[in-house]
């Protein structure tokens, strides 16, 4: 197990620091090839859900243990304007601003579990976890 | 992070050299939006190899980049995807649609050369 890692969201510049803070992580978890690229690439998309709903938050990684299956966990939080139709959010091609309407569909794609919380007014926490194989 | 770019006759070649940011992005593409002008260039290639990741924003700017410079005049060819970042894209459900792209600088030269001279395009 290795000690959680928080990186703040404040600007497009933390969206690549925060995919090369999760590439090394999930590395040292055990990650390698295509899985390290997949991992990186759903960070990225929740660190730009941050940016451009949000303004600023945060993206806490952490490793995690389940039947002795070792795995990564991404939490992203914001406090923002929270999402008020989350069934909407995750239909492929929807986007109320100006991403592809991928980013949390395709998230969800690429992770072993999703979930998303959202309060309107109050904030969003995307929390998606990565087994390694 | 500033993406070099090479003028090799009639084309522009931009060589991204690391990870970028989103305003990097749209920095490469007003600045071939400009250059394709000031050069009077007929192809660009956009060599992404050492891109570890081509998320939304990415894919979505890369495209965006291709169509505007077809409204200056010019044809693009993304040249260097990796194979992890390709599966990757695959599953995200992010395509390039009609941009065209080859495997690496070579393959998009030959493109290039291909669509200049009118003759059939091998590479797609």
């Amino acid at each position: 197990m290795y000690d959680n890692q928080s990186v703040p969201i404040k600007s497009d510049r933390d969206i690549v620091i925060a995919r090369q803070h999760g590439r090394t992580y999930a590395s040292k978890i055990g990650f390698t090839g295509g899985d390290l690229t997949l991992i990186a690439t759903a960070i990225s998309e929740l660190a730009r859900n941050i940016v451009e709903y949000a303004k600023q938050g945060e993206i806490v990684l952490s490793s995690i243990q389940q039947g002795g299956q070792a795995g990564i966990c991404i939490v992203a939080r914001d406090e923002g304007p929270g999402i008020v139709d989350i069934v909407q959010a995750m239909e492929d091609g929807y986007s109320s601003r100006r991403s592809l309407g991928l980013g949390l569909p395709g998230t969800k794609r690429i992770v072993d579990e999703f979930e998303i919380v959202s309060n309107s007014g109050k904030g969003t926490t995307v929390t998606v976890k990565k087994w390694l194989r | 992070m500033e993406v070099p770019i090479l003028k090799q006759g009639d084309y522009l070649i931009a060589s991204i050299q690391s990870a970028l940011s989103d305003a990097d992005l749209l920095n490469l593409r007003d600045e071939l939006a400009d250059r394709v002008g000031r050069f009077r260039s007929r192809g660009v290639i956009v060599d992404v190899t050492p891109i570890d990741v081509m998320d939304s924003f990415a894919t979505r700017t890369m495209r965006s980049i291709a169509h505007m410079l077809k409204l200056r005049g010019a044809e693009t060819v993304i040249v260097g995807i990796q194979p992890e970042v390709a599966f990757a894209m695959v599953q995200l459900g992010l395509t390039l649609e009609d941009v065209a792209t080859a495997l690496d600088l070579e393959e998009g030269l030959a493109y290039l050369n291909d669509r200049m001279t009118g003759g059939s395009s091998s590479v797609r």
